[in-house]
């Protein structure tokens, strides 16, 4: 553990490497975790079945490069299918567990996830696919650091969308119609919201950014039908780290993390990376605790 | 539900297993004049690709020894039939069937399933039933210091698989003037019984040629990125470099070798062909060292398949799809012969008898030879090591059945 420090500081320039990597795989995190964030906060729906839609946009661009397309051009295709695709979901299923009990939306969203899986089995068989940009890899720093321009791409488009998502919330009426059912639905309805279309949307939004995420995965890692949970796992340690409600406080912890794992991973090996993501999620739920209690007892 | 109706319901289902029972063993193992096997194997479910391999490699090989007149005891030539279940490549679901085979069906020669976690979960069962196994899939070190008696593998254990690519980078250090002590040997193994197999039998070696170990990382099962590990490897600069982390390992680490650059004299990883990283990722994967249990290259010969290259262009002929005939299926295959071959020597279907002569197997066949360890493992047959040059897998390791010879230190084009 000390040489590999010792090593950071020989060559400092693997430092930027580390920190290049971390905010990379972060942002792609992000968009997953943003989408959960969404549903959790305004539906208080927990989706088990976050990891299985961010695959199934990688399918979705790995189908294209079958078909002689670019992966990259599976953005948009993801993003329209996927929305539909939790449109109906929303409409089949989610609709009957909102407001119920927090274990029927994990049970329902879990088996969701299941069968999820089970169709990409069926269709993609189980083998492991990736879809290629082709994108070219430069070197910088007399060859120490490496970016493949797709990583690059994937970071900007992935800050795109965050950016037009948020705008979106914001600005324009479903966004604010959003969170004023958030806020309080039954408000929200006296006030002439459809709630009903509210949380269909909200739900259909996050199926499309975890598509959108899917497709960038595509090019960076590796798909399989039963990979989708590692994600479902890292969106539910990001919002839970940025406490709930926090939208840009998503997109900090998202990226943190990503360069926390990436250092964790040189400095104590690959055994103890996601030990360290989670650790850090424990510590900072504890130290929450501890300013709450501090806070509630300085009100009394 | 009522009484009465749960009563009659108990009933029902009693007289029905009993009949079952009772009418299983008596003529279930050999119906008139064919013999059944039974198996229970992944045709669904995370290992279905490599099941349904291993189960067309048993088709084929029971195709073949009922054409060649079928296996002859007692006097009597008999065909071959497999009875197959779907264990959804679940272990839990292996072991129920295992259980559902030899009690209801009433068979009494298994072949194993796929993968060494669904072998892991049936040993048990034939073993207490005292009912003989071979297996061709499960590879696993483990399955072979329980002291099982039923158990019989026809392939080479893990710890081989990335063995034999600590000798040759042996070989290299002294070809290029140096000690093989001075090599330094980065690892990365997935956190899975299989990838600890293949690391201990690495460090085993390692020691014996005293090399050293620079970087030893365990990849968590569901790490999906391997970039901080690369570029500690990027950092260190080692001679070699070994991966096992099953398909998406291999997947994973070709794909971040690329993209970070890395340029280690030698790289060894399983699951080559398995991840179709050639195919994926070009050249990139050049000179890349990966194991492999059988090539239709090597030299390996037998009574009924031929040649290893006769039994690819069978096997090809036979199953469409297929531009390479993966070793999950050959090995299939020996273990049918495996079966003839014991049914015939014991002349009988005695299971205690066929146990006696599965232990004192001595074949030769197009998979490699085949003699088994007082654990059940067959020591008869060496892991080769393939070398993707120019994308093919060339045999480079051991010697004794080298095509190509080996290049190093690794070039690839443009880096």
């Amino acid at each position: 553990m000390l040489d590999n420090i010792a090593l950071l500081g020989i060559a400092p320039l693997l430092n930027v490497q580390l920190l290049l990597d971390g905010l990379f795989i972060g942002a792609i995190f992000v968009l997953a975790a943003y989408g959960l964030a969404l549903v959790w906060g305004v539906m208080n729906v927990k989706n088990l079945a976050q990891g299985d839609f961010v695959m199934m946009g990688g399918y979705i661009a790995f189908v294209m490069t079958k078909l002689g397309i670019h992966p990259i051009f599976g953005l948009p295709v993801a993003i329209v299918f996927m929305f539909g695709f939790g449109w109906v979901v929303y409409r089949v299923i989610i609709y009957r567990v909102v407001g119920k009990d927090l274990f029927t939306s994990l049970l329902a969203t879990f088996g969701m996830a299941i069968v999820i899986q089970q169709l990409l089995n069926l269709i993609f068989s189980p083998d492991v696919m990736v879809a290629e940009s082709g994108f070219a890899i430069r070197s910088y720093l007399g060859g120490m650091v490496t970016v493949a321009d797709i990583k690059l791409i994937s970071f900007l488009l992935a800050g795109v969308l965050a950016t037009l998502v948020i705008t979106f919330m914001k600005y324009s009426r479903m966004g604010q119609a959003i969170r004023a059912t958030a806020q309080d639905p039954r408000a929200a309805r006296v006030m002439g919201i459809d709630t009903e279309r509210v949380y269909a949307f909200t739900f259909a939004l996050n199926a499309a950014i975890c598509g959108a995420a899917g497709v960038l995965i595509s090019m960076i890692w590796v798909l399989q039908p039963f990979f989708g949970m590692t994600y479902s796992i890292r969106a539910f340690v990001i919002v839970t780290a940025a406490g709930l409600g926090n939208l840009p406080g998503v997109i900090i912890a998202g990226l943190g993390l990503g360069a926390v794992e990436q250092f964790a991973g040189f400095i104590l090996g690959a055994e103890l990376q996601q030990f360290t993501v989670v650790g850090l999620l424990v510590a900072i739920l504890v130290w929450r605790q501890v300013q709450m209690s501090r806070h509630r007892q300085a009100v009394r | 539900m009522s009484k009465h109706f749960k009563f009659l319901t108990a009933l029902a289902f009693g007289v029905a297993a009993a009949g079952l029972v009772a009418a299983g063993p008596a003529h279930a193992k050999v119906e008139g004049d064919t013999i059944i096997i039974g198996s229970a194997i992944s045709f669904t479910g995370k290992y279905s690709t490599n099941g349904i391999h291993a189960s067309n490699g048993y088709d084929l090989g029971v195709k073949r020894i009922n054409e060649m007149g079928g296996v002859k005891v007692g006097g009597k030539m008999y065909k071959l039939k497999i009875k197959y279940y779907d264990d959804e490549s679940t272990p839990l679901r292996t072991a129920q069937l295992a259980e559902r085979l030899i009690k209801q069906d009433g068979i009494k020669f298994i072949l194993g399933p796929y993968s060494s976690a669904t072998t892991k979960a049936m040993a048990p069962i034939t073993e207490k039933y005292k009912i003989p196994m071979v297996e061709a899939e499960g590879a696993s070190r483990s399955l072979f210091t329980q002291g099982y008696k039923y158990l019989f593998a026809v392939l080479s254990t893990s710890e081989q698989y990335l063995a034999s690519s600590i000798a040759l980078a042996a070989e290299m250090a002294k070809k290029a003037g140096k000690k093989p002590s001075d090599v330094r040997v980065a690892m990365a193994f997935e956190n899975d019984p299989f990838s600890l197999d293949v690391r201990a039998g690495v460090i085993d070696d390692i020691k014996k040629f005293g090399m050293k170990i620079v970087i030893d990382d365990k990849l968590p099962r569901d790490l999906a990125d391997m970039s901080a590990t690369l570029t500690k490897v990027k950092a260190l600069k080692p001679d070699l470099l070994v991966i096992s982390g099953h398909s998406k390992g291999a997947a994973t680490a070709a794909r971040q070798i690329k993209e970070l650059k890395i340029d280690v004299p030698m790289i060894a990883i399983t699951h080559c062909e398995a991840a179709k990283i050639v195919k994926k990722f070009g050249a990139a994967t050049n000179d890349f060292l990966c194991p492999t249990q059988w090539a239709e290259t090597l030299s390996y010969k037998g009574k009924y398949f031929g040649t290893a290259a006769e039994y690819d262009k069978l096997f090809k002929a036979t199953y469409d799809g297929y531009r390479n005939v993966p070793y999950q299926a050959a090995q299939a295959s020996a273990a049918v012969l495996v079966w003839k071959d014991a049914f015939e020597r014991a002349n009988s279907f005695d299971t205690e008898k066929l146990r006696q002569a599965l232990s004192e197997t001595n074949m030769k066949t197009f998979y490699g030879d085949i003699r088994f360890a007082p654990g059940g493992n067959n020591i008869a047959k060496p892991m080769v090591l393939r070398q993707i040059q120019d994308g093919k897998f060339n045999v480079v390791a051991p010697s004794k059945w080298a095509s190509h010879k080996v290049n190093w230190p690794r070039k690839v084009p443009g880096m």
